[in-house]
């Protein structure tokens, strides 16, 4: 599971031949450390002529949150990341100016930079052409200059919805996760805040204290990254898994402080009793995450129902099941989240992978349709689509092939189980909850399906 | 205590010394006897001076976690027993969300054990989970020793010493202790001793090649000599008990332990351990065909055919089992749901060694004290957990129990004890088809008894499990 490539090329001898002959040089990137600064070097914040309020709005709660905030940048000046705001263009000719200075400035982003522009979906611009195309045009410029960053910066979107204020607590959320090193491996994205719902956490480093979380899938790889993140960000997790798992289901729960429920999620009581653990144990549930998944690929002329259903069966039926029965329940807290775990496989689809295809489109499809569910609930339901991330999994793929798959994305290198984790623990956060029914890429920008 | 337990027979009629076969036998039905009211008066005095624990609060069963057991040599052939221990005692915390926090005591042993061991379930506990400021204890009564620690820290909770306990137990057949012969370690220590050159060489003089062969510890009892499973072969041969009934409990065995994995009932009591998700031993594919084909391995010597084979016998095993446990506050403050309440207990021993009775016969004469101290009848019982020590061992158990005249005699009571459906014996399962790693079978037992109770919502159970030494222990728990 560790990426040897990655450590050559970031050390001694093996660097410097690797610069030589130009071989791709993926950069170590930028996580977060508990301690860290948000963001370690100043931060430029550039906006489009209408929109210097909404701008100065932002740069306010950037001071706030204690970052060093420019809002005038030269091509000599050095940047931890850069925030470009483009809510008011109203004709593609609005992008030029405030882009360009975005431009002038990147040769001086450090390394783990983040660009991040805020601008209004094209959606909301109705019939009025020119205005869509405007808006629709910031989305090409993060997606090309998410491509262009080196040293492990990143580029990525919040899409406000009209109507949402720029102060709305989920632009706040997501402008701060994106700068952070919580993102580290979500690159190219564009993520929608479609309401001002939700609120800021009283403390930013454990916005889900008090919380209940439930994690399936917990005993290794991206799960337990999802429960132990959860935990540090001070929920209470129960990690679930198949008994067979439970040993090391037992080590992720006993060194989150947490508890242990061996479970299969494909079992027809499975859902009651998670339901009856939590509701005795905990007394709430605020946090859902269907984690658990499997694969079984095989390409579709030599597939069968042997390979087929346990494929749906656990990555798509079983959080639909779940997710219905808690629904049907009140074992749901006042602002529940429920996130499911699709992959890029399910939004490009995959050779060999018409099953698990099958499956992970079937979440987003469920998110989709339970979004408005969980918004009169006062909560949200999401997914997450890993990219390659280094796993378990992963590290069965042949090494030509898991070599290749690794470097297919603009970060040149495969994502770790924690990367998936932070972005799901931002969408449970209180600070997401205007952000619901979406499918957040954790893939570096990977090329299948961009 | 254990007085009251003996047999009426006289000590004239029975030769001291080494047992002969026929010296197991049951002599109630079979061989006559007289009833000497010293067991009544006994049993009366008994009766008077003891009710039900009248403690101020109940003690409760909040859950267990064992790990699957192994057969001797298997999975499990070099891992410690303070592994083992700590890897049950990690299951348990995981499943009710202890980690990092102090329990009031932790109890637990092994059978065979090592002289390092001597802190064994401290040791255990340092390496897991669980806060390190836990006071934890080593117990030791044979195969009795998981519930002792069951019965002493449920005593504790109900007294108020302790708010919560975790008992337990483990034993590896893999991993047993190996010692220099006697006579090798006696000339050590004399050796060490030795001031002078003289002295010195005198002491190393006394060993002899054939004293360097190290000992392993065997299952045979240090009065008798004779094995476990010889001695049940004797009390099998004494009760009839067919070769039949024997395997056909076997069969039932490992049936039912087949069944109650599959439907998920080991779920919330168990945690794999070293690539081992369920025990072992079981055998989903055995039949009474495959069961008839074994030869038999006890009761060779014997007069009447042998009957016990290692299909209807338990194997040596290697496992570790814990059970928390607490009192009401403690779990509802956790939002811990009980699983039952441990209403009482009562051990028994037998004397064996002058053949006054069979080695592993003690709970026969536990349970009708246990059941008069609280008012309670075979009948009251809707789970019952004999740890099948042998499949015999559960025939002839049953079988004294219905005798008549044994009742009378032996148990002091009025008339037989009574029967109990087989449908309520050891519905998931016994140590034929588990394996029985000698102090995690009363942990494993007392977990499983109160998941039961804990599945039907109400009820009572007895747990009887016999022990080395001709010792016993019985146990009712109640549906929390």
């Amino acid at each position: 599971m560790t990426d040897r490539y990655l450590d050559l090329v970031n050390s001694g001898v093996t660097a410097s031949l690797a610069k030589r002959l130009g071989l791709p040089r993926p950069a170590v990137l930028r996580r977060h450390r508990a301690g860290d600064p948000l963001v370690p070097e100043p931060v430029l914040v550039v906006n489009d002529a209408g929109s210097a309020p909404d701008a100065d709005a932002l740069a306010d709660a950037l001071v706030d949150w204690g970052l060093d905030v420019r809002r005038h940048g030269t091509r000599e000046d050095r940047f931890g990341a850069v925030v470009l705001v483009l809510t008011s263009v109203s004709s593609p000719a609005d992008l030029r100016d405030p882009t360009l200075a975005v431009g002038a400035t990147l040769r001086g982003l450090a390394r783990g930079g983040r660009v991040v522009t805020v601008s209004r979906p094209a959606s909301g611009a109705g019939a009025d052409a020119r205005h869509a195309a405007a808006r629709r045009g910031a989305e090409g410029i993060v997606r090309s200059l998410a491509k262009e960053l080196r040293g492990g910066a990143t580029g990525n979107g919040i899409l406000v919805s009209d109507g949402v204020d720029l102060t709305a607590a989920s632009v706040l959320g997501a402008l701060r996760f994106l700068l952070s090193g919580r993102s580290a491996f979500v690159d190219g994205q564009l993520l929608a805040v479609t309401s001002a719902a939700g609120s800021l956490p009283a403390d930013w480093d454990r916005p889900l204290a008090g919380q209940v979380a439930v994690v399936t899938g917990a005993a290794q790889g991206i799960g337990a990254a999802i429960a132990r993140t959860l935990a540090r960000d001070g929920a209470r997790v129960v990690a679930v898994d198949v008994p067979a798992s439970g040993d090391a289901l037992a080590a992720v729960a006993n060194e989150i402080h947490g508890s242990a429920l061996q479970l299969d999620v494909t079992a027809d009581d499975a859902a009651a009793r998670l339901i009856d653990h939590v509701a005795t144990r905990h007394g709430r549930l605020d946090v859902v995450v269907h984690n658990a998944g499997i694969t079984r690929d095989k390409l579709l002329a030599n597939m069968n129902a042997e390979k087929w259903d346990p494929v749906l069966g656990v990555n798509v039926l079983a959080p639909l099941r779940i997710t219905e029965t808690l629904l049907d329940s009140d074992a749901l807290g006042p602002t529940p989240r429920v996130i499911g775990v699709s992959s890029t496989s399910g939004i490009a689809g995959n050779r060999g992978q018409t099953n698990y295809a099958a499956s992970k489109a079937g979440v987003i499809g469920m998110v989709h349709a339970w979004a408005p569910e969980l918004a009169s609930r006062g909560g949200t339901i999401n997914a997450v689509a890993p990219g390659f991330i280094e796993t378990q999994i992963t590290a069965r793929m042949p090494t030509l092939t898991r070599q290749v798959a690794r470097r297919l994305n603009s970060l040149q290198q495969g994502g770790q189980p924690v990367d998936v984790a932070e972005a799901i623990a931002f969408l449970a956060s209180p600070q997401a909850g205007g952000i619901n029914g979406e499918v957040l890429r954790v893939c570096g920008q990977n090329m299948v399906g961009a | 205590m254990a007085q009251s337990g003996s047999t009426p027979r006289s000590q004239s009629e029975q030769p001291a010394g080494k047992p002969r076969p026929q010296s197991g036998k049951a002599p109630g039905a079979r061989t006559g006897g007289t009833a000497r009211s010293t067991t009544r008066k006994t049993q009366s005095t008994r009766k008077t001076q003891s009710s039900a624990p009248p403690g101020p609060r109940r003690a409760v069963v909040v859950g267990g976690n064992r790990i699957p057991f192994a057969r001797a040599g298997g999975a499990y052939a070099h891992i410690s027993n303070r592994d083992m221990l700590t890897a049950a005692l990690d299951g348990l915390a995981a499943r009710h969300g202890l980690a990092g926090e102090r329990v009031g005591q932790v109890a637990a042993g092994a059978v065979l054990k090592h002289s390092k061991d001597f802190n064994l379930t401290r040791e255990a506990l340092l390496g897991s989970a669980l806060a390190h400021d836990t006071p934890a204890y080593d117990v030791q009564m044979a195969c009795a020793t998981g519930m002792e620690t069951v019965v002493g820290l449920a005593n504790k909770i109900r007294l108020g010493q302790l708010e919560s306990g975790i008992a337990g137990g483990v034993d590896s057949a893999s991993d047993a202790p190996i010692v220099v012969s006697e006579p090798l370690r006696r000339a050590l220590l004399d050796l060490s001793r030795a001031r002078s050159v003289g002295a010195k060489l005198a002491a190393a003089a006394r060993i002899r090649p054939t004293h360097l062969a190290p000992s392993a510890p065997t299952t045979g009892e240090p009065r008798t000599g004779l094995s476990m499973g010889e001695h049940q072969a004797l009390t099998t041969a004494a009760w009839g008990i067919s070769r039949e009934a024997q395997d056909e409990i076997a069969l039932r065995s490992h049936q039912r332990l087949a069944a109650a994995y599959d439907a998920g009932f080991f779920d919330d009591l168990m945690t794999p351990f070293r690539g081992l998700t369920a025990d072992a031993n079981l055998r989903r594919d055995t039949s009474m065909e495959k069961l008839a084909a074994l030869p038999p391995v006890f009761g060779k010597r014997l007069d009447t055919p042998a009957t016990m084979t290692a299909g209807n016998s338990t194997p040596l095993s290697d496992g570790a089992s814990t059970v928390l446990l607490a009192s009401d506050e403690w779990a509802a403050e956790r939002g811990l749901r009980p699983l039952a309440a441990i209403v009482d207990a009562e051990s028994a021993a037998v004397d064996f060694v002058h053949g006054k009775e069979g080695l592993l016969m003690a709970p026969v004469y536990a349970v009708p004290r246990l059941l008069a101290r609280n008012g309670l009848t075979l009948a009251d019982f809707d789970v019952v957990e004999i740890h099948e020590a042998f499949a015999a061992t559960i025939a002839t158990t049953l079988a004294a129990w219905q005798d008549e005249e044994f009742c009378r005699e032996r148990l002091g009571l009025d008339g037989p004890l009574g029967s109990i459906d087989v449908d309520r014996i050891n519905m998931t399962g016994s140590s034929v088809a588990v394996g029985h790693p000698f102090a995690a079978t009363g942990g494993r037992i007392v977990a499983t008894a109160a998941a039961q109770l804990a599945r039907r919502g109400s009820g009572r159970a007895l747990v009887s499990v016999c022990a080395a030494g001709g010792l016993g222990y019985t146990m009712i728990l109640e549906a929390a």
